[in-house]
């Protein structure tokens, strides 16, 4: 074959690939999420119009954000746990154990002047350690990951209150150097909060770690045809305790940033965390029997909630309404997913 | 002559890229017990759900009781009066022996159930059906698979069923059951039921049945025949006469050497389901298994590829020796499996072509645990060629494609890999006519570049014309061994069904 056929040929490829690519995005990403940035434009200018400037403002904005930031690290990992074929009931649980293990050990058992890293590597060892639990007892111990978590969700916050007697433990200054990394965990970067960029840092390296690594596709897989992908030679045992491990570590970030927000450490941390982050990865397009998902679905799903969180408190609404409110909107988004997946297969 | 409680002439039922039933006829006579015989494949099942009002056929009549009728929803067919024994019974295990007889038409006054009058009936039932020592209130789940079709049996009974179906009830059954079945069948055809009876079984055939309507290939090769009139050998040149040619490519010639051997197996065995399974498989061979669905060969197969942990024996890959039950090991040592159930086995259908055929392979495309997908597409696109997959694109869900081109791509995973031993459980299995001869030079060319082929079919037909050498499986057990041009068709019926060739 002459070198010229071949780059012709070369070419139509690339160019083929192109087109597919661009049709593959305008169907998958951009097609399902395009729906959520409408919702979460027609929320803003319900916003707007309630609440006027308190609400259209740069510094709500901020507020916006930081109200998603811990809530949308948690949610990130539950996107990769759902989309694996799983559920994590125990993230809120995690993350308070994670708190206070870290602000005890920190505070009151280590020398004077430990650098503050510790407490950073605790909360994260915490956390993993938690996920690796509820990933050996799902996968080697064949129980359902429902029932698994739930345990865990008992258990962690259980140990959490043994650990603080109950009480809310003060991030004073003791033995680790304290005050550094309230500084680290609350400075800003560029006039945004470093927890913000924390969020952002998270959501990023789960959309690559998603879309780009043998990690992601094995993922995927595992969701989507569990018996396809152990056929096919993925260890699936040893793909799902990753999966929850990862998990508890996005519990262990969001346990430190409660930490440095609130200056406490607190078995009621993380309460019902679970709930939100679940609905904040369903609202976002996962589907709930696994194999299919995108991050960026989890983030605007996220970003949703806690605009309209941020709106009921400007208004002065109770959070029961509030609550009532987000019921309904689960609702809405889940059936209109339905009508348009029915749409799609149809034609 | 009476007139037939059911006729169904010319029904035709297309699958997307499969005509199941290609105009088939049958009439059923009230008190009759007829039997339905064919191979796997042939349509039964297909017909059995069009009669059950699960399938709607695309074209051709049904006539019941002289009224021309459309069976189109499994609650229309259950008010005909049709019954259907399925081969996995379709309890709820957690409910008890009245709750399942009456499960949707409880005996209710005013929506409250009826207990005790319920409890008293399924008694009368289970009187009647010989096994009055089945309490109603056990659970059925508990219950042994025999005394489960019995609960099945007395579901039909329950309502007014003149047509009552039985796909493969001896399967679960020893003799002495199969002889109380019997009863009960003669029993029902005195009152004027008609039972239409599936099985493998010939010899059962000749004890129960009066007609015999034969099957092959989704038609009606022979209808009404007198079971009492009928010799077994032309039964079985009715089912296996030929009525597609399919194109096998040609084998190597004798005389060329044989590679080395690369799958070993010595007695290999999983408990309760097969044992003392030998087998050895050279480069460049083909290994046909054949037997019935349900004699053992995807267990073995399974087994062999560490998808089921075996009781004993040894797996060696190149004269390794593999760890029992580890997919993972299987795959690394060279071994690649296009499973029975392409979709629920096979394939992610959702996802992109490409990502199924690299999915064994990913390793290779990622560098620190990132793919390089430009390359996977590359790759993917090249193969596919190859292998002419259509359509092209390797970007477009695999859910897209059909039968055929699913299994080219379930294929292509492990060319990808360059696999040592290839394992094919039911490679054309929903592949249409068409596309099944170029599925079979492929597998011939995998062969010819020194890998070793193992091939499991319930179409001996296949078997025969693809493989160098045919195993025959029946009951968990190799029961025959030997060149595939050394037996014929005929034989190696016999062999599944009878497990002895013919004198």
């Amino acid at each position: 074959m002459s070198q010229d056929s071949a780059r012709v040929e070369q070419a139509a490829l690339d160019a083929d690939r192109e087109r597919n690519s661009a049709l593959a995005v305008l169907s998958t990403s951009v097609g399902r999420n395009a729906g959520l940035v409408i919702a979460l434009l027609i929320i803003c200018i319900v916003g707007a119009f309630t609440a006027g400037d308190r609400f259209s403002s740069t510094d709500n904005a901020l507020t916006i954000l930081r109200l998603a930031a811990t809530i949308g690290v948690v949610s990130i990992g539950m996107t990769f746990v759902i989309i694996g074929g799983g559920i994590d009931l125990s993230v809120g649980a995690i993350v308070a154990l994670s708190s206070v293990w870290c602000t005890t050990l920190s505070t009151r058992m280590m020398a004077e002047d430990t650098h503050w890293i510790a407490m950073v590597g605790v909360a994260l060892l915490v956390g993993a350690g938690c996920g690796l639990v509820n990933g050996l007892l799902i996968a080697y111990g064949n129980i359902v990951p429902f029932i698994a978590t739930l345990a865990m969700l008992a258990s962690a916050r259980g140990l959490a209150e043994i650990i603080s007697d109950k009480k809310t433990q003060t991030l004073t200054a003791g033995g680790v150097d304290v005050g550094g990394f309230k500084d680290f965990f609350t400075r800003d970067i560029l006039g945004v909060d470093v927890q913000i960029w924390l969020f952002a840092l998270v959501a990023l390296a789960g959309w690559i770690l998603l879309n780009r690594t043998t990690f992601g596709r094995r993922t995927v897989a595992v969701g989507g045809n569990l018996e396809a992908a152990r056929l096919a030679g993925i260890n699936v045992k040893r793909h799902t305790v990753y999966l929850y491990v990862l998990i508890g570590v996005c519990c262990g970030i969001a346990a430190l940033m409660l930490v440095a927000k609130t200056t406490t450490g607190s078995s009621t941390h993380g309460n019902l965390y679970e709930l939100d982050a679940i609905a904040a990865v369903v609202i976002g397009g996962t589907l709930l029997t696994g194999g299919r998902g995108t991050i960026v679905g989890t983030v605007l799903g996220v970003l949703i909630f806690s605009t309209l969180t941020n709106i009921f408190i400007l208004n002065n609404r109770s959070f029961s309404e509030q609550s009532l409110f987000k019921g309904a909107i689960i609702v809405a988004a889940v059936l209109l997913q339905q009508r348009l997946a029915s749409r799609n297969s149809s034609t | 002559m009476t007139q037939p409680l059911l006729q169904m002439s010319g029904i035709v039922k297309e699958f997307p890229g499969v005509r199941a039933l290609d105009g088939v006829d049958l009439d059923v006579r009230a008190g009759e017990v007829h039997c339905l015989l064919g191979q796997n494949g042939a349509g039964k099942s297909t017909l059995i759900k069009v009669l059950s009002g699960f399938h709607q056929p695309d074209e051709g009549t049904i006539t019941w009781n002289g009224e021309v009728s459309s069976f189109s929803t499994p609650a229309k067919a259950i008010e005909h009066g049709v019954a259907t024994i399925y081969q996995e019974l379709d309890l709820v295990p957690h409910l008890d022996v009245t709750e399942n007889v009456f499960l949707g038409h409880e005996v209710s006054r005013a929506g409250f159930s009826q207990r005790t009058q319920a409890r008293r009936q399924v008694r009368d039932l289970l009187a009647r059906l010989g096994h009055s020592e089945i309490s109603p209130t056990r659970i059925v789940g508990e219950l042994s698979p025999a005394k489960q079709q019995i609960v099945s049996m007395a579901r039909a009974l329950s309502r007014q069923t003149r047509l009552l179906i039985l796909d493969e009830p001896s399967a679960v059954l020893d003799q002495e059951e199969v002889d109380n079945l019997f009863r009960v069948i003669r029993d029902l055809t005195e009152d004027g039921v008609a039972v239409v009876y599936i099985s493998h079984r010939l010899e059962e055939i000749r004890e129960i049945g009066d007609r015999i309507t034969v099957l092959k290939d989704g038609r009606t090769v022979a209808t009404g025949l007198a079971v009492a009139d009928t010799p077994t050998a032309e039964l079985i040149k009715l089912m296996t006469g030929r009525s597609i040619e399919y194109v096998f490519p040609p084998r190597p010639e004798e005389d060329r050497g044989r590679g080395d051997v690369v799958l070993d197996v010595q007695d290999l065995a999983l408990a309760g389901v097969f044992s003392g399974v030998n087998l050895s498989v050279h480069a460049g061979e083909i290994i046909g298994l054949a037997g019935l669905v349900g004699a053992g060969r995807s267990e073995i197969v399974e087994t062999v590829y560490g998808a089921r942990r075996a009781s004993a024996g040894t797996v060696t890959v190149d004269g390794k020796k593999l760890r029992r039950g580890s997919v993972q090991q299987a795959v690394r040592a060279g071994m690649g499996l296009a499973p029975e159930e392409r979709k629920s086995q096979g394939l992610l259908l959702d996802e992109a072509v490409f990502k199924n055929i690299t999915v064994s392979s990913m390793r290779r495309f990622a560098r620190l645990g990132f793919l390089n997908r430009g390359e996977e597409r590359r790759q993917a696109t090249e193969l596919t060629e190859s292998l002419d997959v259509r359509p092209t694109g390797v970007t477009r869900a695999v859910r897209t494609l059909s039968g055929g081109n699913q299994q080219k791509i379930v294929l292509a995973r492990w060319l990808m890999r360059d696999c040592r031993v290839l394992i094919l459980d039911e490679p054309t299995r929903g592949v249409d006519v068409g596309a099944r001869s170029e599925i079979y030079q492929l597998i011939r060319s995998l062969a010819d570049r020194g890998v070793a082929v193992v091939v499991v079919s319930s179409e001996i037909e296949e078997v025969l014309g693809l493989a160098d050498r045919v195993l025959v499986v029946r009951e968990g057990a190799v029961v025959h061994e030997s060149a595939a041009t050394a037996i014929d068709e005929a034989a190696v019926l016999d062999l599944v069904m009878e497990g002895k060739v013919p004198a």
